[in-house]
């Protein structure tokens, strides 16, 4: 009690600020993801991993002394080292340049594989669930009975009836997912619309638009950031596998699984031509799918400790 | 109940007619002629070959010829293969892709909730790491390097097993593991998910205010509300098992429908892969209208209120 | 001194988050006898279902942490424990309802089972009798034609008769004490009434105390025998019910029975708001915890916390204010003025 003296029983002025006294300081939410990602050692070093190979891909194939699609015949079947780091396939093709533009064509087809499909679905879920009635009967319906079908059978016929390219793959693997993500922001529109911040601006008169673009977006994207960022391993995925089959990327175009297929064909006596680009698809499916973990912890803390 | 199970058995209905319809008018119409690759026929030729198949008549007739045919029972015949009735080709290596299937299958569920289960229980210690890495690892790998991979390691170089083909029980353990380990993965990565998530339920916090011992609250009121949602993605994962055994069975040269599936789109032999594709459209659709059931019988939620 | 059926004595309970370390019971004393029903009253995140989890042990531990305390329940401290030996004292020496019984209840067993599930383990009866045991306890929370809710799924119930089954769950085993956490929030008010009422008819005939957890002080008003009053972690004031309604003592429950609509009130007279919000309790202020609130504050209390001032007969607040050397001040209206009861507690 020695602290306490009498004259420490004077009143404090009345008159001074009793409202919150705020000790934490605010961050923004997008700061505070991205400081949450910063400091996550393995979402740095996985996205070190995709920076690298996604770097490697746009500039390797430029400075490699040889072309993607030149064959050389009096060269063929090389082991990796020496001239050709990867050493040569069965026309005599260098594979550190065949993997490196196939790396383009793998990469590029796994973004525009997540994003297409997920704007699809941003676009008609957000309709579905915002406008209700009629629209959204039909578009549900219509997803009901797609999403029975097997993903296999869009495929299919898209690559046949499209032909074989990168175009087709995008078309084949936003068919497949967009009915996903439609879902998902349906259900999350739904949630939205009727919550209390919603109906306060629709009482002062915003637009519909504005409610969408303005309001409820915002409040979806975090969610929709991480479904792309997890749908990028498994466009990557799909890509090769079509390409494995002989559905994807035909030559003298090239992609990671194309590289495979062809591979796969010499792979007792020549495992490297099936291994090497084998570990290309696996790390870069490993690296994106760890950073879409990450993200997804990072923009949504309490799912964590 | 009865309303929730009319529903996806009409919705089903219509699915299978839909792909049977789409898959028809696409693939018929494809650019091109499917007896043009073969150099040897001439022009005249390939006219009666075209007649032969009814393949000149109109479009909308063949499409009626084929419905009726399909509810038969008939999927059609393959172009290339003369006197092949893809019937007979389904006769012949579904089972084999079936078996192949519902070993991996069978393997992995139990597997992949177990692993589940015993990940989300020591959540944050080593072997919840290891778990997790594993199930990673196993979705990150594309099945046709994990194919060779475990085809060279195990069979060409260390030879405990025989490189290809289907013949013994042993031939199977290596395709089969191939596909149980990307499925044991996912559903580990799934069942480690829901169980985290039912760890916080209220429900779990009433069960341990009882004074229940841990274990009746893990298997009452953890496993049992974690599992029902893992119902719906065996439906997924049949879809996925059977689009890697496509390559598995062609890695591992087993006689199995996707390995004729994929050579009938390599070779372009339309209706020989019509009728593939209807059939396993059909497949699909049957076995995910059962899943649906059983997961209708399961969950109270679904069966008193709809 | 007197055993009382529980007591808590310097309970301290913190988090343990990847942001610091979350202080969010911060040294509480309270006892309960048996038979009668105490109320903690606070705002939400004070730290009163907090305490009462750590005594039920029902938190995740980590990231929650018992820091030191301990929980004397007939005579033995229960907090040293391992979690096996608590499962004895947990659904039968103490049980627990919760806010949300829709959550609360597991969506995909029948009520009958759930209930039984306790009463076989703590009753070491028979399933069959367990059965009858269940049966007759929904019968008594009023939950008309108990066999078949007995055999129904909580989705297919209301609220209010999930939360008799709550109720019924919570005494199948005659625990002595039940410990309410927000029972009625989350109903409307005639079936607040009716389930205050079950809860208080039930009390009498098996003799259980209740430790009920609220921050409506109509139900305080309804229930309690004593109340306690947290905030920030800490109790401020408690005392029996008459004792903190008609002589309030701390200017926090001042605020709290202020800020509660009154009928008699004069229509035109403004409802009393305190200011400001409470504090973070990842860094908990070195004073008084509510100073930063309060109108009556001085120097003494932003230097150190108030210790624990007896008021009379078993009525305590922690309040600078009971200090002899505190001036004299006037209480909102309708709130009679403070009596100093003299020395410190300590």
């Amino acid at each position: 009690m020695s602290a306490i003296t009498s004259k420490d029983f004077t009143p404090l002025a009345n008159d001074r600020d009793m409202t919150d006294v705020i000790v934490r300081p605010s961050v923004s939410y997008w700061k505070d993801v991205f400081r949450r990602i910063r400091t996550d050692k393995v979402a740095v070093i996985s996205f070190v991993v995709i920076a690298v190979i996604a770097l490697f891909a746009i500039f390797a194939p430029v400075v490699c002394a040889y072309d993607y699609d030149t064959t050389n015949m009096t060269q063929t079947n090389l082991s990796p080292g020496g001239d050709h780091w990867f050493g040569t396939d069965s026309l005599g093709r260098d594979l550190w340049a065949r993997v490196w533009v196939g790396a383009r064509i793998s990469l590029m087809i796994g973004l525009c594989g997540a994003i297409v499909p997920q704007l699809v679905g941003i676009l008609l879920g957000g309709v579905a669930g915002y406008f209700g009635g009629w629209i959204d009967m039909l578009i549900m319906r219509i997803i009901d009975v797609g999403a029975c079908i097997p993903s296999l059978i869009y495929v299919t016929l898209i690559m046949l009836y499209f032909g074989s390219g990168p175009a087709a793959i995008v078309l084949a693997i936003a068919m497949s997912f967009w009915m996903d993500s439609a879902r998902v922001v349906r259900g999350r529109m739904l949630q939205f619309k009727n919550r209390e911040f919603v109906l306060a601006a629709r009482t002062q008169g915003a637009s519909s638009f504005r409610i969408i673009f303005r309001h409820i977006l915002p409040n979806i994207l975090g969610q929709q950031v991480v479904s792309i960022s997890s749908a990028i391993p498994s466009a990557i995925f799909l890509e090769a596998y079509l390409s494995f089959i002989g559905l994807g990327v035909a030559s003298p175009m090239t992609s990671w699984g194309q590289l495979c297929q062809l591979g796969a064909s010499y792979y007792r006596l020549y495992p490297y031509q099936l291994f090497i680009p084998g570990a290309f698809i696996s790390v870069t499916i490993l690296a994106f799918y760890i950073f879409g973990n990450c993200l997804r912890d990072a923009l949504d803390p309490h799912l964590r400790d | 109940m009865k309303k929730y199970i009319l529903k996806r058995l009409f919705i089903s209905i219509i699915t299978i007619w839909l792909i049977a319809t789409c898959c028809f008018f696409l693939l018929r119409t494809l650019p091109g002629n499917p007896f043009a690759t073969q150099q040897l026929l001439s022009v005249e030729m390939q006219q009666r070959m075209m007649s032969y198949y009814g393949l000149d008549r109109p479009l909308i007739e063949q499409y009626f010829t084929f419905m009726k045919n399909l509810l038969h029972g008939d999927f059609g015949s393959s172009l290339k293969y003369t006197g092949q009735s893809v019937n007979g080709i389904i006769a012949s290596t579904f089972p084999v892709s079936a078996q192949l299937g519902l070993q991996s299958y069978l393997i992995s569920f139990p597997i992949g909730i177990l692993f589940g289960i015993i990940a989300a229980r020591h959540r944050g210690r080593p072997i919840d790491y290891s778990l997790v890495a594993f199930s990673v690892l196993g979705v990150s790998v594309p099945v046709f390097v994990l194919a060779s991979l475990l085809q060279y390691t195990f069979a060409i170089k260390l030879g405990l097993f025989p490189v290809a083909l289907w013949s013994s029980m042993k031939h199977t353990i290596l395709p089969t593991l191939t596909l149980a380990i990307g499925s044991i993965a996912s559903k580990t990565r799934l069942m480690r998910t829901l169980m985290l998530e039912v760890i916080t339920e209220d429900y779990v916090k009433t069960a341990k205010a009882k004074g229940l011992p841990t274990w009746k609250i893990v298997w009452n009121h953890q496993i049992r509300n974690a599992i029902i949602p893992m119902i719906p993605s065996l439906g997924m994962e049949i879809v996925s098992i059977l689009m890697g055994s496509f390559v598995v069975e062609q890695i591992f040269s087993i006689p199995g429908i996707g390995a004729y599936f994929v050579n009938s789109v390599r070779s372009l032999d339309y209706t020989m892969t019509l009728g593939l594709t209807v059939f396993l459209g059909v497949f699909v659709v049957s076995a995910n209208f059962i899943i649906d059931l059983i997961y209708g019988l399961v969950d109270p939620r679904i069966r008193v209120t709809k | 001194m007197k055993e009382h059926l529980l007591e808590v004595r310097d309970l301290r309970v913190s988090f343990d988050t990847y942001a610091g370390e979350v202080q969010a019971v911060r040294g509480v004393n309270f006892y309960l006898d048996s038979g009668e029903t105490l109320a903690i009253v606070g705002e939400s995140g004070c730290g009163k279902s907090v305490s009462v989890q750590t005594m039920m042990r029902l938190l995740p531990m980590p990231p929650a942490r018992l820091k030191s305390g301990e929980i004397i329940y007939e005579g033995k401290d229960i907090a040293p424990l391992t979690d096996k030996e608590m499962e004895n004292y947990r659904g039968k020496e103490f049980a627990m309802i919760f806010q949300d019984s829709m959550t609360s209840l597991n969506p995909t067993m029948r009520v009958g089972n759930q209930m039984c599930e306790g009463i076989v383990r703590h009753r070491k009866v028979s399933k069959e009798e367990a059965r009858k045991i269940a049966v007759d306890m929904l019968g008594q929370v009023g939950i008309p034609n108990p066999e078949a809710a007995f055999r129904r799924y909580p989705h297919t119930m209301s609220g209010g008769q999930r939360q008799r089954v709550m109720i019924a769950m919570a005494l199948s085993c005659n625990p002595k004490i039940l410990i309410a956490d927000e029972p009625t929030t989350a109903l409307d008010v005639t079936m607040q009434a009716q389930i205050l009422d079950i809860m208080n008819r039930l009390k009498d005939i098996h003799h259980t105390a209740i430790i009920l957890i609220t921050h409506d002080l109509g139900v305080v008003a309804q229930m309690a025998d004593r109340i306690a009053v947290m905030y920030a972690g800490e109790i401020m004031e408690s005392g029996d019910a008459r004792q903190v309604f008609y002589q309030p003592s701390h200017p926090y429950t001042w605020g709290l029975l202020g800020a509660m609509p009154n009928l008699i009130q004069d229509v035109k007279s403004q409802l009393y708001t305190i200011p400001g919000t409470p504090p973070d309790l990842y860094a908990p202020p070195v004073g008084c915890p509510f100073a930063a609130r309060c109108e009556y504050a001085m120097e003494a209390c932003l230097k150190e916390e108030p210790p624990e001032f007896a008021v009379e007969g078993g009525h305590t607040s922690r309040c600078w204010l009971l200090d002899p050397r505190a001036p004299q001040v006037t209480p909102p209206e309708g709130i009679p003025a403070l009596k100093k009861g003299g020395n410190d507690h300590e």
